[in-house]
C-alpha cells in the first residue's frame, strides 16, 4: 500500500465526493478532450480543498505551486507519478520528490512549448522508424493526453484518477502502457511514452529543475551527482564500493 | 536582398574541428580569412565551467549544445517507396552547432581508421574477389593510402593530446596496444588512461578467448599537457560528464580551445557567428564559386564575395549546400548517375548488457568519454568475409564513460518499465552491469542516398534535405554475429544475466544510435563516383574544398574524428603548398 493510498487528501476528496454526490455531475459535464474549460466551471469548487485545504497540500509538490496544470491536471499529474514510481521499501517515491512539480515546470518552459521541435505541416502519420509526426507540442500532448484519460476514467470507473485506489490506478496506467486503452486525441504509446520518459527525467535529473527532492533518487542508486572528480578515485576504488553524499549543482554553488 | 560585401580571400564555412584547423594552419599566409558559423561563440570559461556543465537534463537529455532542428532538419525514410517525413526532433544522431561544433561535445576517441578502411575495394578484390561485393554495395577505395595519410594522424594526435598505446610502431608489433593499426612512426603523445573496473574485467575476458584488447586512443588527457601549438590541456578528471557535454578541464581536445584561438589570434582572421549559409553562388561558367549568401542574427541576408571557399560545416550540412548550390550533380539512384548525396552511410550499434552480481563493484560514474577498452580482432578486414558472410565488422569494446542516471540506468530485459518492481531492479543493477558493444562499421550502397525534400522547407525557405536509409542484408549479418561475440566476452567477464542487444532493424530514426553520419560528397579518383578528388577539391568547381565525414565512401567500425581532423591538416597542406601558389584544379580529370 502506498503512502499516497493513505493519505488524508485521497481519503478526503473521495468523501468529499461521495458525501456531496458531485462524482458524476462532474463527469457527464467533461467534455471530450477539454478538461480546462470544464475546470472553471466546475473544478474550483471541489479542486481547492484538495489542493490547497488538506495535509496533502504540505507535501514538497506544494511549496512550488503549479506553473501550467490547472488543479484538476496537477491531481492528475500527482497520482501518475506516484504510480509509475511509488514509495515502497526499495525508496521513495516520484511524487514526495517533486516530480509532479518538475513535469509542471517542464510543460510551462521552452521544452514543453516545442522550442526545439520542427513543427511544419504538412502531418502525416508515417511509419514508427520515422517518429514523431504529431502536430502538438509536448505541453499540448500531455494536456491532451491526461483529459483523454480522465474521460475513460470518468466512464469506466466514475471518478477522477487521482481518486481511485493505487491498485486502480496501477491498472489504468497497465492498460495504458499495453496500449488496451484507445485515446481518442492522442496516440496512447505516444501519450505514455512521454508521461514516462518525463517522470522518470524529474525523478533522476539534478534537483535544481524541481524534482529529484535532497538528491535522494541519487542516494537510493548510488549516484554521487554533480561534484563529480574521480581522477585519484578510479583506481584504487576498483571493485570497491564508494559512497559520498551525493551534490547538486546547487550545493556546490 | 542581400547586401553585398567586400571580397575576401579565404572563405570558411563552419567552425568546427575542420574549419579551425584550415583557419589556424592558413594564418601564416596573410590571407584575408572570414569564417561564418551558423551557431554562437562559446568558451570553456563561462559555457563549461563545473558544475553547471554537470547537469544531465540541460545536455544530455535537451541536447543544449546541439543544432535545433526547430530551424532546419532533414526527412527521412527507409526505402524509396516510403514517403520522407521531417525529422521533428533529434534522436539517432546530434549534430552539433556552435563555435567548436560536434567537436564540443564529443567522446575524444580519436582513431586511425585501419589500413584496410582506406583501400576496401582493392584489398577485398585482392583477397576475396569481386564475386563477394553484393551488387547494390557501392565498395569504393579512397584515393589516398593509409601511408599517404600517417603524418597527418600523427599530427591531430598530437594538437589533440591522444592518450592511448601503440600497437605497431615502424613495422614493429606491440603487445598490449593495437597490434592492426597501421604502421605508425611514433607513440602516441600521452600514456594510456587509467583502466575503469570493467575494462580490467573486459580485457582480461578478451585475453582469456585469444583476442588482443588495448586502451581506446583518448583525446582526454591522460596527464597534463602541452600541445605543439603551445595550448595546455588539464588532466581528465574521469567526472563522467563527457560525450553531450563541454569540458571544464580542457581535458577533452576540442577545437574551441585550441585550433579555433589560434586563428582568432590572426589579425587578418574574422569570425561571424549566428551566421546561416545559405547557399555557395557561383559564376555563369558554373566553374567556379564566387560567394556565398548568407543570413546574419538579425536575418539580414549578404553577400560574401571569396576567391577561396572551403565548406566545413557538418557531414550533413555540407551536403546539403552542395545540393542547395545546384554544384556537382545529384545521384539519382535510378540511373546510378550524379554523386551529390550518393554514398550516404552510419554505423551499426548493438553488442550485449552484461549483469553482475552484487559482489561486482564497477563505480561506473567514474568515467571519460573516451575511456574504454577495445578489439580489433573483427573489424576492418582482420577476419575472414567468407566465413563471417559479411564485409567490414566493427570495434567492440567495453567502454565506462559515465553513468547519468536519466539515461543509464540499465535493467535486465523483462523488467515492468515502472512501478516498484522497476525501481528496485534500477537499484539492484545501477552499478553492476557493464556494457560490451558493437561499433559496426556501414557500407555504402546504391538505394542509400541523400537528395532534396519534394514537400518540407526549412524557416528560411530551401527544401529540407532527404535522407533515404536503411540497414542492409550484409550489416544485418555484421550486427548480429558482432552482438553473439560480444555475448561470449559478457558470459567470460562472468555476468550473472546478459542482454543480447541488435540496433532496430528497420532502421529507425527515433533511438540514439550513432553521430556517425557520413558520405554523400565523397572523394576518389574518379569523378564519376567522387564530387571531391583527393584533396577534398570539388572536382566541378576547382575553389571550392570540401571537409569532414562526408568525405567517406563508405562508413568504418570506429569513431570517425581522427580521419576527419588528418584529413583537414593533409588538405590545407595541399591549399597552400599546391594551391595557392597556382590556384586550380590539383588532379587533372
Amino acid at each position: 500500500m502506498s503512502t499516497r493510498d493513505k493519505s488524508q487528501g485521497d481519503v478526503g476528496r473521495r468523501d468529499f465526493l461521495k458525501l456531496f454526490g458531485v462524482a458524476g455531475a462532474a463527469a457527464s459535464t467533461l467534455p471530450l478532450g477539454g478538461s480546462a474549460s470544464a475546470n472553471e466551471t466546475v473544478a474550483p469548487a471541489i479542486g481547492k480543498p484538495r489542493h490547497h485545504g488538506t495535509d496533502a497540500a504540505k507535501s514538497h509538490a506544494g511549496d512550488w505551486g503549479y506553473e501550467f496544470f490547472n488543479v484538476d491536471e496537477s491531481g492528475f499529474i500527482e497520482a501518475a507519478v506516484d504510480t509509475l514510481i511509488p514509495s515502497d521499501s526499495t525508496g521513495p517515491g516520484a511524487k514526495e520528490l517533486g516530480v509532479a512539480n518538475y513535469i509542471d515546470r517542464q510543460m510551462a518552459g521552452g521544452y514543453g512549448k516545442g522550442d526545439r521541435l520542427y513543427l511544419e505541416g504538412p502531418f502525416g502519420e508515417g511509419t514508427p522508424e520515422q517518429g514523431y509526426q504529431l502536430p502538438m507540442t509536448p505541453s499540448e500532448l500531455i494536456r491532451a493526453g491526461i483529459a483523454d484519460v480522465s474521460v475513460y476514467v470518468q466512464k469506466n470507473h466514475k471518478s477522477t484518477f487521482d481518486g481511485l485506489s493505487a491498485k486502480d490506478r496501477a491498472a489504468v496506467i497497465a492498460d495504458l502502457d499495453g496500449k488496451k486503452i484507445e485515446l481518442p486525441t492522442v496516440p496512447t504509446a505516444t501519450f505514455f511514452g512521454l508521461l514516462l520518459q518525463l517522470t522518470i527525467e524529474g525523478y533522476f535529473a539534478d534537483p535544481m529543475y524541481g524534482g529529484n527532492k535532497d538528491r535522494a533518487a541519487w542516494k537510493m542508486i548510488g549516484f554521487p551527482g554533480a561534484g563529480a572528480m574521480y581522477m585519484d578515485e578510479i583506481e584504487p576504488f576498483r571493485n570497491k564500493p564508494y559512497t559520498a553524499e551525493p551534490k547538486g549543482i546547487q550545493d556546490l554553488i | 536582398m542581400a547586401t553585398k560585401l567586400n571580397a575576401v580571400d579565404v572563405l570558411i564555412v563552419g567552425l568546427g574541428w575542420t574549419g579551425g584547423i584550415i583557419a589556424k594552419e592558413l594564418a601564416s599566409t596573410k590571407l584575408k580569412i572570414v569564417a561564418l558559423e551558423r551557431g554562437g561563440p562559446r568558451d570553456t570559461n563561462p559555457d563549461f565551467i563545473d558544475p553547471q556543465i554537470h547537469d544531465e537534463l540541460r545536455y544530455a537529455a535537451r541536447h543544449d549544445l546541439m543544432q535545433n532542428v526547430r530551424r532546419e532538419t532533414i526527412t527521412f525514410r527507409n526505402s524509396e517507396s516510403q514517403t520522407a517525413l521531417p525529422m521533428r526532433q533529434l534522436g539517432s544522431f546530434l549534430p552539433g552547432q556552435g563555435v567548436g561544433g560536434a567537436g564540443v561535445h564529443w567522446n575524444g576517441v580519436t582513431w586511425r581508421w585501419l589500413e584496410w578502411d582506406h583501400q576496401a575495394r582493392t584489398r577485398t578484390v585482392d583477397k576475396y574477389g569481386e564475386k563477394i561485393i553484393p551488387s547494390d554495395m557501392h565498395l569504393q577505395d579512397w584515393p589516398i593510402t593509409y601511408d599517404d595519410l600517417e603524418p597527418y594522424y600523427d599530427k591531430f594526435e598530437k594538437t589533440c593530446g591522444t592518450s592511448g598505446k601503440a600497437g605497431n610502431i615502424n613495422g614493429r608489433k606491440i603487445d598490449g596496444g593495437n597490434i592492426f593499426e597501421g604502421s605508425r612512426k611514433d607513440e602516441y603523445p600521452n600514456p594510456p588512461m587509467i583502466a575503469a573496473q570493467s575494462m580490467v574485467m573486459f580485457e582480461k575476458a578478451a585475453r582469456n578467448l585469444g583476442y588482443h584488447p588495448f586502451p581506446n586512443p583518448s583525446s582526454n588527457a591522460s596527464r597534463d599537457y602541452v600541445n605543439p601549438d603551445g595550448v595546455a590541456f588539464g588532466q581528465c578528471h574521469y567526472c563522467g560528464f563527457c560525450e553531450r557535454f563541454g569540458c571544464e578541464a580542457n581535458a577533452k581536445a576540442s577545437p574551441h580551445f585550441t585550433v579555433i584561438p589560434l586563428a582568432v589570434k590572426n589579425p587578418n582572421f574574422e569570425l561571424r557567428t549566428n551566421s546561416i549559409v545559405l547557399k555557395v553562388n557561383l559564376d555563369s561558367t558554373r566553374k567556379k564559386a564566387v560567394s556565398v549568401t548568407y543570413l546574419d542574427a538579425r536575418g539580414r541576408e549578404f553577400e560574401q564575395p571569396a576567391d577561396l571557399i572551403v565548406l566545413s560545416a557538418y557531414a550533413l550540412g555540407n551536403v546539403n549546400l552542395l545540393l542547395h548550390s545546384g554544384i556537382g550533380e545529384p545521384y539519382d539512384p535510378a540511373t546510378g548517375k550524379g554523386v551529390v548525396g550518393r554514398n550516404y552511410a552510419y554505423q551499426c550499434g548493438g553488442g550485449a548488457t552484461a549483469f553482475f552480481d552484487k559482489k561486482t563493484i564497477l563505480n561506473r560514474f567514474m568515467g571519460a568519454g573516451a575511456l574504454g577498452t577495445c578489439m580489433d580482432d573483427f573489424n576492418g578486414d582482420n577476419y575472414d568475409f567468407v566465413k563471417a558472410g559479411y564485409i567490414g565488422g566493427g570495434g567492440i569494446s567495453c567502454s565506462n564513460s559515465g553513468a547519468r542516471p536519466i539515461q543509464s540506468h540499465p535493467t535486465p530485459r523483462g523488467t515492468p518499465r515502472w512501478g516498484s518492481d522497476w525501481k528496485k531492479a534500477v537499484v539492484d543493477n545501477y552499478d553492476h552491469a557493464a556494457s560490451v558493444g558493437n561499433q559496426g562499421a556501414v557500407m555504402a550502397y546504391r538505394q542509400n542516398y541523400l537528395s532534396l525534400d519534394p514537400t518540407y522547407t526549412d524557416v528560411f525557405g530551401r527544401p529540407l534535405m532527404r535522407m533515404t536509409f536503411n540497414f542492409q542484408d550484409n550489416e544485418i549479418k555484421q550486427m548480429n554475429a558482432q552482438a553473439d561475440i560480444c555475448v561470449t566476452l559478457a558470459k567470460e567477464m562472468g555476468a550473472t544475466k546478459i542482454d543480447r542487444n541488435v540496433p532496430p532493424v528497420p532502421y529507425s530514426i527515433v533511438p540514439y544510435q550513432s553521430t556517425h553520419n557520413t558520405g554523400g560528397a565523397v572523394f576518389g579518383a574518379d569523378p564519376s563516383t567522387s564530387v571531391l578528388n583527393k584533396y577534398l577539391q570539388v572536382w566541378d568547381v576547382p575553389n571550392l574544398f570540401v571537409t569532414g565525414a562526408c568525405v567517406f565512401p563508405q562508413n568504418a567500425g570506429k569513431n570517425p574524428t581522427g580521419p576527419v581532423g588528418a584529413l583537414a591538416y593533409w588538405a590545407v597542406d595541399a591549399i597552400k603548398n599546391q594551391y595557392l601558389k597556382n590556384p586550380g584544379p590539383l588532379v587533372d580529370t
